[in-house]
């Protein structure tokens, strides 16, 4: 468990961190998203105390961490665990060697770190490669390495910065659920920090959205997506891009006279797959379906449609009968359009 | 007949017995003076990286006064930093001639030579594996002992051959306080007593040394190198 509060960094007079708080349950999986420059990887370097916060508190299983003297802070960060974007594998050394550094520093005797190693390279599927240096590696495997020295000191906490990026999507994918088995099988606490959305949909128990140094949006990942105000809910799951320049027959996106065009919503379990046609009668009108996207995204199903109706129907019938099968619905304006399109 | 034998100089069968021990003297100069520069100028080279501002302990007083005394050492050229010290050479060997006082300039003149060699392999050992050693939980020792001298041991080696091909240079200038070697006997020999024997086999054989050097150099920092 990963407690941060009011975690502030300042250098000179710009504040790179703006009075964080910010909490991670054992056992669960924390993705932390914004654009670069927003402060994430001062996060990061503040959390696994590279660097000393200017104020606030870091607490790890209880225990804070960032007013240790530096003799304490080196027993103490061995409670974190770091995977470094790009690994950052030392080049001379195997892959088993890299994952026995920290027992090193450790201090620990001979045969008990090359046990230790044998059990994390094979625990991340490395064991067939461990006498093979870094640049005998892909990417995937050099991050798995990354990830197991990360685990060597057996610490509660994981913290991964932009493990996955310039991987390929299949890598990314088994990158990812080896994470999910760390959390899973081993209980291990984890801090992602990303920019990639697709790695929030797929692992991420909880997100919090970094923006100029504060926190601006924090909660599970199911709770966010059903937020209709979120730019955070948007980016998770984009409105889908309508056709606007397709041309010819679909040129679905726009509201004409006889017709509105409606965005839906909806992150629930417990949406009758069968809503569509339901509605369909329940409104006693024909329902055009214009885009869609229909995922799974923390465990709930969660969909974003967008479709065409009748201008007659009353909008507040229609918003309250999509509201009763658990979909929120609202008219599309212009601007939805745009940002469909740019996304 | 006396400018007969001027020209010819020592016969090709005496010319072993001549440069053989110039040979071993320059080896034995530059080796000595290489131990000194290695066992001095590294840990230094480690000091100046590590005071300066990305460095494991930023200390901008100590890595002025460290700097500033390397940058001393290589602004002299090495026959002016020879003589200006012969004082110093005499109180520390006892003498101003010879192998033993060529050594003293030698190292000094190497030290600064080979800490700047030093800082710069060290400098190019990415940032980021200092931070995996911090996060780690490792001492600064073992940061400097595991991360920077491993992954900076090829650029140190190839910082090693350059000195050590700088160092027989240093050793023919040397000959100029009677410090023998090759270099002192192509000068003495060879060029002012017109002996193109002798001439011709240092110059050989100074000519193969070096690319041996290199060439073991190079083959050194290869294989350290994955």
């Amino acid at each position: 468990m990963i407690e941060i509060t009011g975690l502030t960094k300042r250098y000179g007079s710009h504040t790179v961190l703006d009075n964080i708080d910010f909490t991670v349950e054992a056992g669960t999986i924390a993705a932390v998203v914004g654009a670069s420059g927003a402060g994430k990887s001062t996060l990061f370097r503040c959390v696994n105390l590279l660097e000393r916060p200017t104020s606030g508190t870091v607490r790890v299983d209880g225990q804070e961490l960032a007013h240790l003297s530096a003799r304490e802070l080196r027993v103490a960060r061995r409670a974190i665990g770091t995977v470094f974007q790009s690994a950052n594998l030392l080049r001379r050394l195997t892959a088993a060697q890299n994952v026995a550094l920290p027992l090193r520093f450790l201090g620990l005797p001979e045969e008990e770190i090359h046990r230790r190693v044998r059990d994390l390279l094979d625990r991340v599927g490395m064991l067939h490669r461990a006498n093979h240096y870094p640049a005998q590696l892909s990417g995937g495997q050099r991050q798995r390495t990354g990830i197991a020295r990360g685990l060597a000191t057996r610490p509660s906490v994981l913290l991964a910065d932009e493990a996955t990026s310039g991987l390929d999507p299949e890598t990314t994918g088994s990158i990812l659920r080896l994470l999910t088995e760390l959390r899973d099988d081993l209980g291990v606490t984890i801090v992602v920090i990303t920019h990639e959305m697709d790695v929030v949909r797929s692992v991420a128990d909880v997100v919090a959205h970094l923006d100029h140094g504060r926190i601006v949006e924090f909660g599970r990942v199911g709770e966010i997506v059903r937020r209709s105000d979120s730019t955070l809910s948007t980016a998770l799951l984009p409105d889908q891009p309508l056709s606007l320049s397709s041309g010819g027959e679909f040129s679905g996106g726009e509201s004409s006279a006889s017709e509105v065009v409606w965005q839906l919503r909806y992150q629930d379990a417990t949406v009758d797959p069968s809503w569509l046609s339901r509605i369909s009668r329940e409104l006693d009108t024909d329902i055009a379906l214009l885009s869609g996207l229909v995922e799974t995204v923390g465990g709930d199903r969660a969909g974003r449609l967008t479709v065409r109706l009748d201008a007659r129907l009353a909008a507040e019938n229609v918003v309250a009968v999509f509201a009763a099968y658990g979909i929120h619905a609202r008219v599309a304006s212009a601007a939805d359009e745009l940002a469909g399109v740019s996304s | 007949m006396s400018a007969h034998v001027v020209a010819l100089g020592t016969p090709w069968s005496g010319v072993p017995g001549l440069v053989l021990p110039a040979f071993w003297q320059t080896a034995e100069m530059v080796g000595i003076s290489m131990a000194i520069v290695v066992l001095i100028g590294g840990p230094l080279g480690f000091l100046i990286f590590n005071t300066s501002p990305r460095g494991l302990a930023p200390h901008p007083g100590t890595n002025a006064v460290v700097s500033w005394f390397a940058n001393l050492g290589r602004s002299l050229p090495f026959l002016v930093l020879m003589a200006s010290i012969i004082p110093f050479t005499e109180l520390v060997v006892g003498t101003t001639i010879g192998i033993q006082a060529a050594i003293i300039p030698m190292s000094l003149a190497g030290i600064p030579f080979f800490a700047r060699l030093v800082e710069n392999a060290i400098r190019e050992v990415p940032s980021e594996f200092l931070d995996v050693g911090r996060a780690s939980g490792a001492s600064r020792w073992q940061i400097i002992r595991s991360i920077q001298l491993t992954e900076g041991l090829p650029g140190i080696a190839a910082g090693l051959t350059l000195n050590i091909i700088a160092m027989i240079e240093y050793s023919a200038i040397a000959g100029a306080i009677g410090a023998g070697g090759l270099g002192y006997l192509a000068v003495n020999d060879g060029y002012e007593q017109f002996d193109a024997n002798i001439m011709i086999t240092c110059i050989a054989l100074l000519i193969v040394v070096t690319q041996i050097i290199q060439f073991t150099g190079d083959r050194v920092v290869r294989s350290l190198l994955h």
